[in-house]
């Protein structure tokens, strides 16, 4: 993956008010725990080099999530232009974990950056083939504008930040 | 229509421009510049439109095999779908797959269509609506007003008050923040209890068995994750072939409806979905999650054999058609809105599902303007698929009392045409009549018993001022006056087209043409052509629209084939002929009347381009001018020539940014809609009495925006040509 789409994944997870942390594998704990405010709840990450720390509850009770300020997740993928991570929630609760908590942390490898949507949509179509059940294409927080201004944080997070794995 | 009728429809009208008007305006604003700015930011906006355009009409084209192909998906996958009839079937259904458990929704219009919310609770099951704004108005039992954010019409102290009276929290709720959290959590627990999860759906793809489905809030993903039991209602029209298909629409949906590059979620469910569901205190299995497809017809299937209606079916609920509505803008849906839809695009869709009775509430707020055709993200002709409605709506009117219109309107309507539509559609007759009996006919006209009849019998509002017909007609002074350049030092042939407007009322903005044409050595032709069919089109009398537009092709057509160039000064009549034409004049007569016919100031803007000596035409000296160009105008493009030459010519021009003037041909006559014609001009008038344009020159391209104008302002405006013209 080169410079380029990175660039531009980070400007526009800017503009949606997304913070972009980039990392690599060797610093990824001391990147990660200051991202992680307790109480925290996550799904194991898929990425061989890298794990999350012990004090995340990866198997939570309906009571954890609900309480949860951080929800830590891998996303399966970014794209570039829109500044999105697409959670592709299984068995594992990637979905509930995403969206209970005041925060949601998207971890995403930098080779996993799509560049646009008509990548993104014939990844997604090869994905649903191969039997992948959901894929959330998430851009910012979640937002309402329905109780007269505009609201962060309406049914789901309303904080996004995004973890770069540079070297998965 | 009874003048009964018509003061109830001019009451309901009014007391939503009070209520909830200020609210409508201001929300729809921000999502109309929203999507022209969003829009702006696309390199391939046309191209994706026309993408996504083809693949709904190949998608209709072949639902029956999508239906099929859909079925055997979802089915493959674990979950079933039911294709449902009508209201009933699709009700009957999820009745007994919801079994009287409590049923958690998030916001989906073809559930409204059906009203499943009213059947379900009349089996005592709890029915919640989670998105909040539906959840606002299912506390304060009140319809949507938009289709997107159907509490549009609210603003957040009405909302605080609601809130406050109905939950009565020990602290009450006052911030848009603290209505948020409250609704979260009042809803959270709804969620939690809730069995089952009703969504829409935006898109279901026939080869896999995708639903897309297009939010903001998370309430969808909630309503499928913490459930046991996902039903999805969508109408059959959802339906697109591949997951590939949906590239250019998510792309397009949320910058065509709330302005938006991209919503927060756009969340692709291929279900039963695998993630773990709430047991008691604990996640679970989600293995066991049953879902349940129901796809509604309800008379789609019937809309796709229509060649008229056919294209509501691309239509993919963006509500770009309602935010760019200057109308809609103003009165919101509850106004511009049948049983269950509204805006534009909402007259095709109520007439498919709902019946011509529901299109007939408010088909006639659609005036024509033609801005929401270039912002419908699958170039839907919402404007003809009103006309069209129109008609119908028409012929299936009684006609006790055609005798009294009948010798003034010779049109081709069967009877039954509303009095009020006849009288307007046949302006041409009235006005050669007015003409012929002008000064006369003004003065009668003018007369306190004259106007209150009109009001009563046709429902002409006497608080308008009328139009005032010259005695001589443009070409009447044509033919005596005769060209004023020859044939050999002509540079080009032109045939000026006589609009009726400026044919009997507007006369002096014709002959202002005429001269400043001959000064940059055009020879000019007064044809006399009727009436274009504009006046009959916008009433829905389509035969009557289509004869005038025979008529005026045989008056021009021996100017087209002898190559000279058709200028026209009424944009609403030139984009007949680039427009409407083409569903009303044979292929070819059509292709050669749009080659050769262009706007009067485009035209100018040509010559002067292609050698035309500017020092011919009077200076600007810096002269400031306030510009009103034409909706119709501005759909084609051709606003940016007046500016170009009046700027070149040394005028210091501003223009206006809003979608149409309000009058809006015949609309602003009306007494049912004078009020909210007049609403509408006010927005204007605002832009042209700030600090910058209070002292400018007004100048309007439209007879409509210049009536409209010269009533609201103190100033009197004239057309752009006046100010090119010596005399």
């Amino acid at each position: 993956m080169s410079a380029e789409p990175i660039a531009t994944f980070e400007s526009s997870l800017d503009e949606v008010g997304v913070e972009l942390v980039r990392t690599t594998a060797d610093e990824f704990a001391s990147t990660l725990s200051p991202l992680l405010d307790a109480p925290t709840v996550g799904t194991s990450l898929p990425f061989e080099t890298v794990s999350l720390p012990d004090s995340v509850e990866t198997d939570p009770s309906i009571a954890d999530l609900e309480a949860a300020a951080t929800g830590v997740t891998a996303a399966g993928y970014g794209i570039a232009d829109y500044g999105s991570v697409i959670i592709q929630g299984g068995t594992d609760g990637e979905e509930p974990v995403s969206l209970y908590a005041d925060e949601h942390v998207a971890v995403v490898a930098a080779s996993d950056v799509l560049p646009d949507m008509d990548a993104t949509f014939d990844q997604l179509a090869e994905d649903i083939r191969n039997g992948v059940g959901q894929s959330i294409i998430a851009t910012g927080p979640s937002a309402t504008a329905d109780m007269g201004s505009l609201v962060t944080g309406a049914h789901g997070p309303m904080d996004v930040t995004v973890v770069l794995l540079e070297d998965k | 229509m009874s003048a009964d009728t018509r003061r109830q429809k001019a009451e309901r009208i009014r007391h939503l421009l009070d209520t909830e008007g200020d609210a409508v305006h201001e929300n729809t604003q921000v999502f109309n510049e929203g999507r022209y700015e969003s829009t702006a930011n696309l390199d391939d906006y046309d191209e994706l439109k026309n993408e996504a355009r083809a693949i709904k009409e190949d998608a209709i084209e072949r639902l029956p095999e999508l239906v099929d192909q859909v079925t055997e998906a979802v089915e493959a996958n674990g979950g079933s779908v039911y294709v449902a009839d009508d209201a009933a079937d699709a009700n009957r259904y999820i009745e007994e797959v919801v079994d009287g458990r409590d049923v958690v929704k998030s916001k989906s219009m073809t559930s409204e269509e059906i009203e499943v919310n009213e059947s379900l609770e009349a089996r005592d099951g709890d029915v919640w609506e989670t998105d909040l704004a539906e959840f606002v108005l299912q506390v304060a039992d009140e319809a949507p007003s938009h289709i997107v954010a159907p509490a549009i019409h609210k603003s957040r102290e009405e909302i605080a008050a609601l809130f406050n009276e109905v939950f009565d929290p020990e602290e009450p709720l006052e911030t848009a923040e603290e209505l948020t959290r409250f609704a979260r959590e009042y809803l959270g627990e709804k969620i939690l209890d809730a069995e089952v999860g009703m969504t829409g759906a935006n898109f279901v793809t026939a080869d896999t068995g995708t639903l897309a489905l297009v939010t903001s809030e998370g309430n969808a993903r909630k309503c499928v994750q913490a459930t046991d039991t996902h039903v999805a209602v969508a109408g059959v029209e959802k339906l697109v072939p591949s997951v590939e298909d949906l590239q250019p629409f998510v792309e397009l949906i949320g910058r065509s409806g709330t302005g938006q590059d991209i919503t927060s979620y756009i969340s692709l469910f291929t279900p039963p979905s695998d993630s773990p569901t709430f047991g008691g205190n604990e996640l679970e299995s989600g293995d066991d999650r049953e879902f349940h497809l129901v796809l509604i017809d309800n008379g789609r299937m019937e809309m796709r054999e229509d060649d008229q209606l056919r294209e509501t079916l691309y239509c993919i609920r963006c509500s770009a058609c309602a935010n760019s509505c200057a109308n809609f803008q103003h009165v919101g849906g509850h106004a511009f809105g049948g049983e269950t839809y509204s805006g534009g695009i909402a007259t095709g869709w109520e007439a498919g599902v709902h019946g011509e009775d529901s299109a007939a509430e408010f088909n006639d707020l659609c005036t024509g303007c033609s801005r929401c055709v270039n912002q419908c993200p699958v170039n839907i002709d919402i404007p003809w698929i009103n006309t069209v409605v129109r008609d119908r709506i028409n012929r299936g009117e009684d006609g006790d009392f055609d005798f009294l219109v009948e010798g003034l309107t010779p049109d081709e309507e069967p009877g039954g045409v509303d009095l009020q539509k006849r009288l307007f559609g046949n302006f041409d007759t009235l006005a050669k009549l007015g003409s012929a009996f002008a000064p006369l006919s003004n003065w009668a006209a003018r007369t306190g018993p004259a106007r209150s009849l009109l009001e009563r019998t046709l429902g002409v509002d006497s608080r308008r001022e009328l139009p005032e017909f010259e005695r001589e007609s443009l070409v009447e002074w044509f033919e005596k006056r005769g060209p004023h350049v020859g044939r050999d030092e002509a540079r080009r042939q032109v045939a000026l087209y006589p609009d009726a407007y400026t044919n009997y009322v507007r006369t002096e903005r014709g002959k202002a043409a005429v001269r400043v044409l001959e000064a940059l050595d055009i020879r000019v032709d007064v044809p006399p052509a009727g009436e274009s069919g504009r006046a009959p089109l916008s009433q829905g009398m389509v035969s009557t629209a289509q004869s005038n537009a025979d008529a005026v092709y045989d008056a021009l057509a021996p100017a087209i084939a002898a190559g000279h160039d058709v200028v026209v000064i009424e944009p609403s009549d030139l984009a007949m002929f680039h427009r409407e034409y083409e569903r009303l004049l044979p292929e070819d007569d059509y292709a050669a009347l749009h080659e050769q016919s262009y706007e009067l100031m485009e035209y100018v803007y040509g010559l002067l381009e292609n050698g035309g000596d500017i020092d011919v035409l009077p200076g600007g000296d810096d002269e400031r001018i306030a510009y009103h160009s034409h909706c119709q105008q501005r759909t084609l493009d051709l606003e940016p020539y007046t500016v170009a030459v009046l700027e070149d010519c040394g005028f210091d021009v501003t223009t206006s940014d809003v979608e149409c003037c309000g009058m809006a041909g015949s609309f602003g006559y009306k007494s049912e809609y004078y009020e909210l014609s007049v609403d509408v001009g006010e927005t204007l008038v605002d832009e042209f009495t700030t600090e910058d344009t209070a002292d400018r020159t007004v100048v309007a391209s439209g007879t409509s925006c210049l009536e409209q104008l010269d009533a609201l302002l103190t100033r009197r405006p004239a057309h752009p040509v006046r100010l090119l013209d010596t005399q």
